[in-house]
């Protein structure tokens, strides 16, 4: 049967535009820029100067705190320098330059094709290897792995879910994976079960990839505790607690972790990587990176090393069309506009995704007409109607008694608006100037 | 029938008589002392409510005045120095003589300096547009001209120009309540000791990138050669992080910085113009 959360949701429409291209393997850039914050929380130290020669799987940057992650070199080569380069966002981050010379990985690296299903490892081996690989949450969350994996004490797991879902429109890249390495996908769910010592798992796919669910269900069979279970097709179905809420009932409390229902989320790419961290002692350099768009000539699924400049994969899909309104690091939902092309692709890039210039503009917004759209969209519960205007009157005390942190910023509010207010915009502002408010409460 | 009435007014009035005296015994014994000084203070203060002092409006302020001892550290900018003596004479105290100060935005990208490079179409406010993203041209420190100092501006004293890209304040409107100071999320706005006829000398940028980089951006920005640091007699100018300061408080308007500065980062305003020094008119001897 087919399941589903029950509050709010859309259905965009889906563009999977390049689902039945096969994950290419971008060829090496001649430069690479690897930010030393590329997930959440503190951004790694960097550990190399400048002149030293890297191998390939290199640590570069090491992780600064518990919630932190390690960054290695994803070339081999000489650091150029380590300065501040503009980001996804203009602002500047600290970063490696590495100007690239052949390919040399270092020699516990085990690079081949082959498949390793057998293992011998005991739970904290296998947390200590994800945290020394520096594995973050693929999804785009780039939550650090590793702190998920230790749950808060007195909570227990009792099941891990890996979200197939990808529900964002455009976006094939977590599709690819589950198609060309579905064994690898299931082995790195083991692994998670291990270190969790759950004795269950259920790989959560929507409907609208009946090809994934099909291949899964069949190799799931040689796997014990792994079950697929398919799931209706709505937006924001990927989103952690959505995906709790669908495939358990479960609804995670406000304000509290998936933890706390005793579920943990992970997406197949971050099971990929644990797969490929712990059979193949790879750390995570490189991702699947969707490069789609209407216009674009040829939109594919690459293999990409992280710090690739942007301009690089669209090079690589054909070139940039002419009339491009907007480059999306991400999917069209969720995803931000860059500001510019030498933009890297860290770990959490899941696509690029190029969106034409008639269809890029955001129309005029007009006054709101309380049809109430927003809040049965709203797949948190909330009034984003009414969140938006205390953002945009500023009365913070009101919008955290509205439970503005709830939000998961999923744009279904401003998607459905018909008056197209910018609801997310002013939620999102409201939302950070609340966390701000909340963590000087704290100190 | 009339008996009634007479009854009823009687019995009124008894009731009404003794919640008279009720209230007044009552209204003796909770009686709030309140110094008649805040009244006569608040009378004098300009009652625009804006929090230019730091205090929650006008009736704060006064109550604070008469609190204080000494008025040193309490100033209202709006009404200036004549307002503080007229409150100092109700307190019979000292009023210190503090300088008009006059908000500047720290910033000239206009269109012409410092080309756009990209397109931002998301809600037209500088603090969201900040928190998404650094800017539409490279310089992520200059003003990103949606205007929230001009929504913030109680007494229209800024003016938006869609011809400039960049925010304009009008001297003399402004009253140096700060809020506009608060408004941008880029910190682009100072208070300056005001000069007569508004006159001003000040590096309008707040670009902190090493100078190349700088320069890439925005055609006028300060690139932190420190030529203008050299220049300047009476120590008012400081280099910090590739940027150059004046400090108001130390400059005579003496101008020797701005033609020494390569960029015209620094601008004057309200000067007449400078005389053109009469070039010699020597023939250049040709060399055979």
């Amino acid at each position: 049967m087919l399941k589903t959360f029950k509050k709010g949701g859309v259905h965009p429409p889906e563009n999977k535009l390049s689902a039945a291209k096969k994950i290419e393997v971008l060829p090496l850039p001649k430069s690479v820029f690897i930010p030393v914050a590329q997930h959440i929380g503190a951004p790694a130290t960097p550990v190399v100067n400048k002149g030293d020669l890297v191998k390939t799987g290199q640590i570069i940057a090491k992780s600064s705190s518990f919630v932190s992650t390690n960054i290695h070199s994803s070339v081999s080569g000489k650091v150029k320098k380590i300065d501040f380069s503009a980001d996804s966002s203009g602002y500047p981050k600290q970063g490696v330059f590495i100007d690239v010379e052949g390919d040399e990985w270092l020699e516990e690296i085990d690079c081949s094709e082959e498949f390793v299903k057998e293992f011998n490892i005991d739970g904290p081996e296998i947390i200590k290897k994800i945290q020394d690989a520096g594995i973050v949450g693929l999804g785009g969350a780039t939550f650090p792995t590793h702190v998920k994996l230790v749950p808060p004490k007195g909570m227990k797991a009792e099941v891990l879910l890996i979200n197939g879902v990808e529900c964002e429109p455009y976006l094939t890249s977590d599709h690819r994976l589950m198609l060309e390495k579905p064994d690898e996908i299931l082995v790195g769910t083991q692994l998670l079960m291990k270190a969790l010592h759950v004795e269950k798992a259920v790989i959560g796919i929507e409907n609208n990839k009946p090809d994934a669910i099909e291949l899964l269900s069949e190799k799931c069979k040689g796997y014990q505790g792994i079950s697929v279970q398919p799931l209706k097709v709505k937006y924001p179905q990927g989103g952690e607690k959505q995906l709790i809420k669908a495939v358990t009932g479960k609804e995670v409390p406000s304000g509290g972790l998936p933890i706390a229902v005793g579920a943990v989320v992970s997406n197949v790419g971050t099971a990929f990587a644990v797969y490929e961290a712990v059979q193949k002692n790879k750390p995570l350099i490189e991702r699947v990176v969707t490069v789609t768009g209407k216009n674009v000539a040829n939109p594919s699924n690459f293999k990409v090393r992280v710090g690739t400049a942007t301009s690089e994969l669209i090079e690589a899909a054909g070139g940039l069309p002419e009339d491009t309104g907007k480059i999306i690091s991400g999917g069209p939902m969720m995803g931000r506009a860059v500001a510019s092309l030498d933009v890297p692709v860290t770990k959490g890039t899941s696509g690029i995704l190029i969106i034409k210039e008639d269809e890029s503009k955001r129309k005029e917004y007009m006054a709101c007409i309380r049809c109430s759209r927003c809040v049965s969209v709203c797949p948190m519960g909330l009034e984003p109607y009414l969140l938006m205007t205390l953002g945009e009157k500023q009365i913070f005390d009101r919008a955290e008694q509205e439970r503005v942190m709830d939000c998961i910023e999923c744009g279904s509010c401003s998607y459905t608006c018909p008056s197209q207010r910018p609801l997310l915009d002013y939620i999102r502002f409201g939302k950070g100037k609340v966390g701000q408010i909340i963590r000087s409460r704290k100190k | 029938m009339s008996i009634t009435v007479i009854y009823t007014i009687a019995t009124l009035s008894v009731i009404g008589t003794s919640a008279a005296v009720i209230l007044y015994f009552v209204a003796q014994k909770f009686k709030v002392h309140e110094d008649p000084r805040i009244d006569q203070v608040e009378e004098a203060l300009p009652g625009a409510n804006c929090g230019g002092c730091g205090f929650a409006g006008c009736r704060a302020f006064a109550e604070a005045c008469v609190k204080a001892s000494d008025l040193s550290d309490l100033n209202c900018p709006v009404g200036g120095n004549e307002t503080m003596n007229n409150v100092a004479a109700i307190l019979g105290l000292e009023a210190v003589k503090k300088d008009p100060r006059v908000a500047f935005i720290r910033c000239n990208g206009t269109c012409d300096h410092r080309p756009k490079t990209n397109r931002y179409d998301g809600a037209t406010t500088c603090a969201i547009a900040s928190s998404i993203y650094s800017g539409e041209s490279d310089c992520q420190y200059g003003c990103l001209g949606f205007g929230d100092c001009y929504d913030a501006c109680e007494f229209d004293a800024i003016e938006l120009r869609a011809d400039l890209g960049v925010p304009k304040i009008i001297d003399d409107k402004c009253v140096a309540c700060g809020a506009c100071v608060e408004a941008c999320p880029k910190d682009l706005i100072e208070l300056r000791k005001q000069f007569p006829k508004n006159r001003k000398v000040v590096v309008a940028c707040r670009n902190e990138d090493k100078g190349g980089v700088a320069r890439k951006t925005c055609s006028v920005a300060c690139i932190g050669c420190g030529k203008c640091e050299k220049e300047c007699k009476f120590d008012a100018i400081t280099i910090k992080n590739n940027l150059a300061f004046i400090d108001s408080d130390k400059c005579k308007l003496c101008r020797k910085c701005v033609p020494v500065c390569p960029t015209n980062a620094i601008i004057e305003e309200n000067f007449p113009p400078r005389r053109v020094a009469t070039e010699d008119k020597k023939e250049c001897s040709t060399a055979n």
